[in-house]
């Protein structure tokens, strides 16, 4: 079995509440931190876990943490991103749901690296049962003394509260997410100024995805050096993957980073092969927002290497040929998935999350979604599919936030890699009018059709 | 805007006034406006599920901003129900994955048994039906949402069973 | 600081804007500005018009920048150069901005009473293209009543937040705001609230496009049909320097001063936008100048204007003529060194 950082203690009976928690070493992080190590001892260890953000982009942890701005005297906050909303992503769920108190053990660990006593939790409206396990357990956490004044008798005091969204994907880009969580509507700032320097009220502000958090206890307890021994080259540690679609297991899993795509789509340990065993036809394996990837780019990548999940090589070949980590939402599309239907899928879920804000987002996901259903629906043209290439290429960059690339690429990918199913789609509306096309007809079939 | 076509009794019951204020401690006194979010939660739950312009205001009161901060919020977020909804409203996921696993048939199947279109109420005001974009659920597809809660792999045994277990009332909505 | 954009040199303080700086230079290096509004504090980065490239970061860090950089938002550092209308890419991005600010724009010119002094127009006539590739229906909202002053025009607007950035910032009560999101997202009251209060009238005037117009002055003329003049009053709540939109004798609209960029002067409050439309309540200062090719200047008086022959019946040119001399202003004088610059 490979180590397990963050759901090793998942199977223990009682481990969602706090006696069984702490029974199993919970809190050890908080009291060693806090008694033999200062705020910049843990941002070091920090650093050289290398550990990098989970929520989608990537990013060193450590870095993060020492750009906050500590000169200015004002009050710091750390905010932890519970917002998951990207299509394909449930694993942050899956850790709060099962051992809520390893975030806020997390939490606190973490707020005293940055010197915050004030943090935040945020959590999407519609995990409306875990915002309520969250606010038991830090209820518990508070009786216990692990929050509030003086705690353990040091001079460190901590107030941790969660706070829920109701309804809004953007809100976990984080300057949306400060926003929300200022009582507004989820518009992203423009940046500069970064949260660190400016954030929540004002104040400097770290923004974390809840597994990024979580993985701090452990780094703290043992060693960012021990936490850079997992993993492959520049991709430390484990890696919560959340997979789905049309796999015989789907579910949250654990990984070390460095397995290959193989290895994690075929064991039995993890998604368990294809569901019905049909063939594989492609693989998003990032979330919504990455580019999707082919049948011949998955196991090997274009030059025929194989395919590891780290963030390196599922990148390999740039967008050409290759994808990216994102947030680890790893979807698994077999030869019945219409690959038009699903990026229109994908291009209405953006319209609809778009915060209207700037007009190359409002106006060009709007218009994605207008001209994919147009070509879904068998009413295409050929004009069509390069007019999709054109707006996703105005839009791309143009943005204030993300979201506006978040749209594009996957409508990029789908006709950079499945134009032929584009096509086909325009030559045989009268097919592609029944919603499961392709059910019945396997994708290999295409290219023989389109040359009857 | 949504004209106002429909009546709400407000009541601030002494429990939701405690709640309230237990939210509002949570932030600092001078930034009351961000506890809106959550208690627009609250108070929409004890209000049947929607917010009449008038629940709005007396939000807007209670964190003492402008009505307008409040209408531009509950206008953003999808949660917020800005008229009468079924007491059980089914939020079927219509994303990408729950799209592959056939979300839209159990979708339709619900909408076809209680005789309603999508984003419709059924007459007695008890169901109503949406589709909705990604719940985040995507490994325990078909799924939607009800109240608090999320009712994962569903099948068409599972809708039917659900919709027996509401009009029985024994179905809970909210984590209180 | 030392910036450079289009191969134009400047000296700047810290903390200006690439725009700010490039407005300094002027010319046509000067991106288009569809939301950001100087008098207005938090305004811009939204419309994405104003897109430019940095080519060189500063002095001490020379990299380039990969992304485009909302010019209203980035201020300039030390050595900075930028690439305005000297870039293909910024060219580019303008049009792509300029069609996605258009294809659910009602394009109804010719009844819209801002025609003649929208900013749309301008940036569509710069930097659009005449081909149209939108073949769905475009998006509409139900009309919504702000009260008697103000005409709101939903379907023309472009979310500049600017009108918002109005009320919050000149009153204490703002009743109007953008409400729903994405491309549903609405200048709204929600609730069909009257806007009315001693300063809304700036929202008038700070609007780039025709989403919200003079009540007033509603369907009267054609902005180049009026004679624009400075003037002012004795006023108690504001400066009570205006421009007034002149046909005739007839006062037919009042508004701020604006500058060369479209921005107002000083705002102004309702009073002497709305209520003051007799010549005796003003002081004539004189014509107002527009830049060269605004359309304003189509029929500027101070120019001789070639004849025209028109071949029709007598009976209408009877009509335009009494049009004409109404336009003209023949009982004001003037003089022939005031010709347009």
């Amino acid at each position: 079995m490979a180590t397990k950082i963050l759901l090793d203690k998942i199977n223990v009976p009682g481990i969602r509440s706090y006696e069984v928690y702490r029974q199993q070493g919970g809190y050890s992080s908080v009291e060693k931190a806090l008694k033999t190590m200062t705020p910049d001892e843990i941002t070091e260890e920090v650093k050289a876990s290398g550990l990098r953000g989970r929520g989608g982009a990537g990013f060193p942890v450590g870095l993060k943490w020492s750009f906050i701005d500590k000169k200015s005297g004002k009050p710091r906050h750390l905010v932890c991103n519970a917002d998951e909303s990207e299509p394909g992503t449930f694993k942050d769920r899956y850790l709060m749901e099962y051992i809520p108190h390893l975030l806020i053990e997390g939490m606190i660990t973490s707020s005293y690296a940055l010197g915050a006593n004030l943090s935040y939790i945020y959590i999407r409206g519609e995990y409306m049962w875990v915002f309520k396990t969250l606010e038991r357990a830090i209820k518990e956490a508070y009786a216990a003394g692990w929050l509030g004044k003086n705690i353990l008798g040091t001079d460190y005091s901590l107030d941790l509260h969660v706070h829920c969204g109701a309804g809004a994907y953007i809100c976990g880009e984080e300057t949306a997410l400060i926003e929300s969580l200022e009582g507004k509507r989820g518009n992203p700032r423009i940046k500069p100024p970064f949260p660190a320097v400016s954030g929540l009220w004002g104040n400097p502000t770290v923004v974390n995805n809840v597994e990024s958090i979580a993985n701090v206890p452990w780094i703290v307890n043992n060693s960012g050096a021990d936490y850079a021994k997992l993993g492959v080259g520049r991709s430390t540690g484990t890696k919560l993957i959340s997979a789905s679609g049309h796999i015989k297991k789907p579910g949250v899993y654990e990984i070390e980073l460095g397995i290959s795509v193989d290895e994690f789509i075929n064991s039995d340990e993890y998604c368990g092969g294809m569901m019905d065993s049909r063939p594989l036809k492609a693989l998003v394996p990032g979330g919504s927002s990455v580019p999707v990837l082919p049948a011949h780019l998955i196991y090997k990548t274009a030059n025929g290497e194989d395919r590891m999940m780290t963030y390196e090589s599922l990148a390999e070949g740039g967008f050409e040929s290759g994808s990216m980590m994102g947030s680890g939402g790893f979807i698994v599309y077999n030869d019945t998935a219409c690959i038009v239907r699903n990026t229109w899928n994908f291009a209405r879920f953006y319209a609809h999350e778009s915060c209207g804000q700037c007009s190359p987002c409002r106006e060009g996901t709007g218009w994605l979604e207008k001209v994919l259903h147009r070509i879904e629906t068998g009413q295409g043209t050929m004009e069509d599919i390069d007019l999709l290439w054109d707006i996703q290429k105005n839009i791309e960059g143009n943005t204030i936030c993300p979201l506006g690339d978040a749209a594009a690429w996957p409508v990029a990918a789908a006709i950079r890699h499945f134009r032929d199913e584009f096509e086909y789609h325009v030559l045989y509306p009268e097919k592609v009018k029944n919603r499961d096309h392709f059910m019945n007809e396997p994708f290999e079939s295409i290219k023989h059709l389109i040359t009857n | 805007m949504e004209t106002n076509k429909y009546k709400q009794d407000i009541n601030i019951t002494p429990e939701l006034q405690q709640r309230i204020d237990e939210l509002l401690s949570h932030y600092p006194s001078d930034k009351k406006k961000s506890a809106l979010l959550p208690v627009l939660h609250e108070v929409q739950d004890a209000h049947d599920n929607w917010l009449s312009t008038e629940l709005m205001d007396k939000v807007a009161e209670i964190l003492e901003i402008k009505p307008i901060e409040v209408y531009e919020v509950v206008t953003f977020y999808t949660m917020y129900n800005q008229k009468p909804m079924g007491k059980y409203t089914f939020e079927f996921c219509l994303t990408s994955c729950c799209g592959l696993r056939g979300a839209d048939d159990m979708m339709e199947y619900t909408c076809e048994k209680l005789g309603i279109k999508p984003g419709g109420t059924t007459a007695d005001g008890l169901f109503s039906v949406a589709g909705v974009q990604c719940l985040g659920a995507c490994g325990y597809a078909p799924m939607m949402q009800l109240g608090d809660f999320y009712k994962e792999h569903l099948t068409k045994e599972k809708i039917d069973q659900i919709i027996k277990d509401c009009k029985a009332g024994n179905i809970i909505l909210h984590d209180k | 600081m030392k910036v450079t954009i289009d191969g134009h040199e400047i000296e700047v303080e810290p903390g200006t804007t690439i725009l700010q700086a490039a407005r300094m230079i002027g010319g046509e290096s000067v991106p288009p500005a569809m939301c950001y509004y100087s008098k207005l504090e938090d305004t811009g980065g939204k419309c994405r018009a104003c897109l430019v490239e940095v080519s060189k970061g500063s002095e001490a860090d020379p990299r380039p920048m990969p992304k485009l950089m909302a010019s209203c938002k980035t201020g300039v550092m030390d050595g900075m150069e930028v690439k305005s209308i000297s870039s293909d890419r910024v060219l580019e991005a303008r049009k792509a901005v300029t069609e996605f600010l258009l294809i659910n724009h009602p394009l109804d010119c010719p009844v819209c009473d801002q025609a003649g002094e929208c900013d749309l127009q301008n940036l569509s006539f710069q930097h659009g293209i005449s081909q149209k590739r939108f073949k769905e229906d475009k998006r509409t909202f139900e009309p919504e009543n702000i009260g008697d002053n103000i005409q709101l025009h939903m379907n023309r607007c472009i979310l500049c937040y600017r009108c918002v950035k109005v009320a919050e910032q000149l009153t204490d009560d703002r009743v109007h705001g953008v409400c729903g999101r994405g491309d549903h997202a609405q200048i709204s009251t929600y609730i069909s609230n009257a806007i009315d209060n001693e300063f809304s009238g700036n929202m008038i005037d700070v609007c780039p496009v025709g989403a919200l117009t003079d009540k007033t002055f509603r369907f009267k003329s054609r902005v180049w049909f009026n004679k624009p003049y400075n003037a002012h009053r004795n006023c108690t709540k504001c400066s009570g320097k205006v421009t007034l939109w002149m046909f005739g004798e007839e006062i037919q609209r009042v508004t701020a001063r604006k500058d060369e960029f479209h921005e107002v002067e000083e705002f102004i409050c309702n009073q002497c936008r709305f209520d003051h439309k007799e010549p005796t309540d003003w002081v004539i200062e004189g014509p107002r100048k527009f830049e060269k090719f605004s359309v304003i200047n189509q029929n500027n008086y101070t120019r001789k204007l070639d004849k025209v022959v028109i071949k029709t019946e007598e009976h209408i040119l009877e009509g335009r003529e009494q049009d004409r001399i109404k336009i003209s202003m023949k009982n004001i004088p003037y003089t022939e060194h005031e010709s347009k610059e």
